[in-house]
């Protein structure tokens, strides 16, 4: 077992790497730029990966091929479930109150105590919530949100209390950066992004299905259906569990010594 | 890049706002050059006029400018340079060596937790004096979850060897903690963690404050941070800039909190997401280092990826017997081009609040004061450092008179409260800003932390447990933030929370200034 924490050996990583380019997102950063709305700027943090430079020093290099590796096969599809919705600039205090930080999501027990108050924030005009007393998770297992969603707070601990709650996707407008980064990061819920005011046109009890591939979001209670901008690089990661576990799926870090 | 004139349209109508277009204030559009746009604006601005913004800058081609090269800004600067590359742009996902990683007792535990499942329980860190760890959340208290997580980062610091990791064991007594300094940001700033030109992370959205020092800083996750602590680099994303000139002298009522507030409510909490806001300008060069970090520490509440201010003779002389680890600062080159450029004058703005429960509900503060408080709060990274103490003292010491309210006193770190009781106030005739806040029947200043900035555990100092209205010089008042769910919290500045503390309603501090 290595002591000191260190990237893969470059010559074992490239001969196993594939070369596999998947184009990238269908959003380039310049067409987020032309978009109408000034916020609109959705970056995904492995779209766009650098091409490899030979230049680049020996790590950089090797973080920068593994992100091309992606494997859409036997990839969680599709999520069914009801809804719940909430409105525009749901910030991490409402996701999870600082007073339940002192949960450490890397705890097997406490990650499921912080289940169990995710968006207990929420204020009482939320007649419904979310998760019910005594409960560790939510019967509502997409939630549909306006604009900037997860702003405020850098605290993982806001989509691992989503994640721990039972959330597989959040369908908002548009999301803060650093809860974007962090949903990915952990592989936690997938945070995907709707092209219309979708949390107008849904309420929370709504059946809904999401398809992943066909970023598609379907509401069979109104029969209405919804085009989501693709999910792109972030996707595999996420599907992996997150960095971590894509970094050694792809080969960028070393396998566990188990 | 091209930038749809829709977007700089609606950013400007969005609100009933003191900006206004270029064609109000009778001048022609500009281009890319910034130092081209001072001398136009400057003419033809009638008085009412309190800021100007530039319409969004479009791309000029190389092609049509018959410059190859274009500049990088300051933030895309020091990308380059953490990632060893000689040139890049906004979008580019990028490779950094980070200079200093930071976490506190909320985060650290998580973030050294996935360190030690990924990569292993004998790992060790990248580089034992880049991690900076700062037990300054829930330090004050009986929880014992909270209690725990402290003694966790101290396990963890004693096994790493890490060499700057500010301990407290004393909770009832903070002055008997030799190491212990307090809230991080500050704490980071006081012991010479900031140097111009590094990029520094920490596992706490406010990271962006060390912006003021001329360097790359933002707020990650545990996820990331563990990668970091393992690794000692972070896979981040370039950031457009957006540059905000603020100019003319500032008003002696006025301070960089009511600047910010000014910016976030113009371009709304999500106005700089992904983006670096870089502030230049006379009035920039102006202020005082903890000036400049306000202004910074809240760029995360518009959205805003980092905040980032030149360093200069003010930056290095904040810096000297602070740190012995050499820095090279960057500059925005003149041919750097901006997402946007907001311009201000500074001369013209009035004292401000942010309304619950926004930061960018923005509204003046004398148009406020037929709202009854039940509280004033001085204290976090935001509003709780020396010269914010200094600010407060000076507006109850012109006044005379005692407050009405409750009115709390968190300083943000040891040195601060070590300040509070030493430090002469300037007009006083000698007094400390301790003995101008008992005089003024002030609480007792309290043991450096957090505090109830973000509530905390319940029994946390000054936490809001009631449905009450309160002033604070923070930077969050989302619904909850403070405690209750049905709080009120008003964020101002040091001078309009001590006014509002005099009155018992939201008071702009020219009341008792002028």
């Amino acid at each position: 077992m290595s002591t000191a924490a260190s990237l893969a050996n470059t010559t074992t990583f490239s001969s196993s790497l594939s070369r596999r380019q998947q184009a990238p997102a269908s959003i380039s950063t310049f067409n987020v730029f032309n978009s109408t709305a000034q916020r609109s700027f959705k970056p995904l943090i492995s779209q766009s990966i650098v091409v490899p430079n030979p230049t680049v020093s020996r790590h950089a290099s090797i973080v920068a091929q593994a992100t091309f590796d992606s494997s859409p096969s036997g990839s969680a599809t599709s999520f069914h479930g009801a809804c719940y919705v909430v409105r525009d600039n749901i910030d991490t205090d409402q996701i999870i109150p600082a007073e339940y930080l002192t949960l450490v999501p890397s705890k097997p027990d406490e990650y499921k105590k912080l289940g169990s108050y995710a968006l207990i924030g929420l204020p009482e005009s939320y007649e419904t919530r979310f998760v019910e007393p005594g409960e560790y998770q939510s019967k509502y297992s997409i939630i549909i949100a306006g604009d900037n969603f997860g702003c405020g707070s850098s605290r993982e601990h806001a989509p691992v209390a989503l994640g721990a709650a039972g959330v597989a996707a959040v369908v908002a407008e548009s999301y803060a950066r650093i809860f974007f980064r962090n949903s990915v990061a952990t592989g936690e819920i997938y945070p995907l992004e709707s092209e219309v005011r979708v949390c107008d046109e849904c309420k929370t009890g709504d059946v809904v299905t999401i398809e992943l591939e066909k970023s598609l979001l379907i509401n069979h209670t109104t029969g209405k259906e919804y085009t989501l901008k693709p999910i792109g690089d972030a996707g595999p990661v996420i599907e992996a569990g997150g960095i971590f576990a894509y970094a050694r799926k792809s080969g960028m870090i070393a396998a566990l010594a188990t | 890049m091209a930038i749809s004139s829709m977007a700089a349209s609606s950013a400007i109508s969005s609100s009933s706002s003191p900006f206004v277009t270029q064609k109000d204030a009778g001048v022609s559009p500009l281009f890319a050059h910034p130092s081209n746009s001072i001398k136009i604006s400057q003419k033809k601005v009638s008085t009412k006029i309190v800021s100007v913004m530039t319409p969004q800058q479009s791309e000029r081609k190389p092609s049509t400018t018959g410059s190859v090269k274009t500049g990088m800004t300051m933030t895309e600067k020091i990308f380059s340079r953490a990632s060893e590359k000689s040139r890049l742009s906004p979008g580019e996902n990028v490779w950094v060596n980070v200079d200093v990683l930071m976490t506190h007792d909320v985060c650290g535990p998580g973030s050294i937790g996935i360190f030690k499942k990924e990569f292993g329980n004998d790992a060790k860190v990248w580089d034992r004096e880049k991690v900076v760890i700062i037990p300054d959340h829930y330090i004050f208290t009986t929880d014992e979850r909270a209690n725990r997580n402290v003694d966790i980062i101290r396990e963890f610091s004693h096994e790493q060897g890490i060499k700057y990791f500010y301990d407290i064991k004393d909770l009832s007594n903070f002055k008997a903690n030799p190491d212990f300094k307090g809230v991080c940001h500050v704490a980071l700033a006081q012991e010479g963690h900031c140097r111009p030109g590094e990029v520094l992370l920490g596992t706490d959205s406010h990271t962006c404050t060390a912006g003021a020092f001329g360097q790359f800083a933002t707020g990650i996750g545990n996820t990331d941070a563990g990668f970091v602590l393992g690794t000692g680099k972070a896979l981040l994303k370039v950031p457009p800039t957006l540059r905000f000139v603020l100019d003319g002298e500032m008003p002696d009522y006025l301070l960089a909190k009511d600047l910010i507030l000014q910016i976030i409510g113009e371009i709304s909490v999500s106005g700089a997401t992904y983006k670096a806001m870089e502030f230049v300008g006379s009035t920039i060069e102006s202020l005082t280092m903890e000036e400049r970090m306000t202004l910074c520490n809240m760029v995360v509440e518009a959205g805003g990826k980092n905040g980032i201010v030149p360093a200069d003779a003010t930056t290095f002389k904040y810096l000297e017997n602070k740190t012995s680890v050499p820095y090279e600062p960057v500059y925005s080159d003149d041919q750097a081009r901006f997402l946007a450029e907001y311009r201000i004058d500074v001369s013209k703005l009035e004292p401000l609040v942010a309304k619950p429960h926004s930061p960018d509900n923005r509204a003046l503060a004398r148009e406020c004061k037929y709202v009854k408080i039940d509280r004033v709060y001085i204290g976090s990274c935001t509003g709780g450092k020396t010269e914010d103490f200094l600010a407060a003292a000076k507006v109850l010491l012109a006044s005379g008179e005692k407050v009405k309210v409750p009115t709390f006193l968190v300083p943000a770190t040891q040195k601060v409260w070590m300040d509070i009781y030493t430090l002469p106030v300037p007009g006083s005739g000698g007094k400390t800003c301790s003995q101008i806040f008992e005089a003024a029947g002030c609480d007792t200043p309290t043991s450096p932390s957090c505090g109830a900035c973000l509530g905390g555990p319940k029994d946390t100092y000054a936490r809001i447990n009631e449905p009450q209205v309160c002033v604070s010089t923070t930077n969050r008042n989302f619904p909850g933030r403070m405690g209750h769910k049905d709080g009120q919290i008003y964020l101002a500045s040091p001078y309009t929370a001590a006014a509002s503390a005099l009155t018992g309603f939201v008071t702009d501090p020219r009341d008792f200034l002028r």
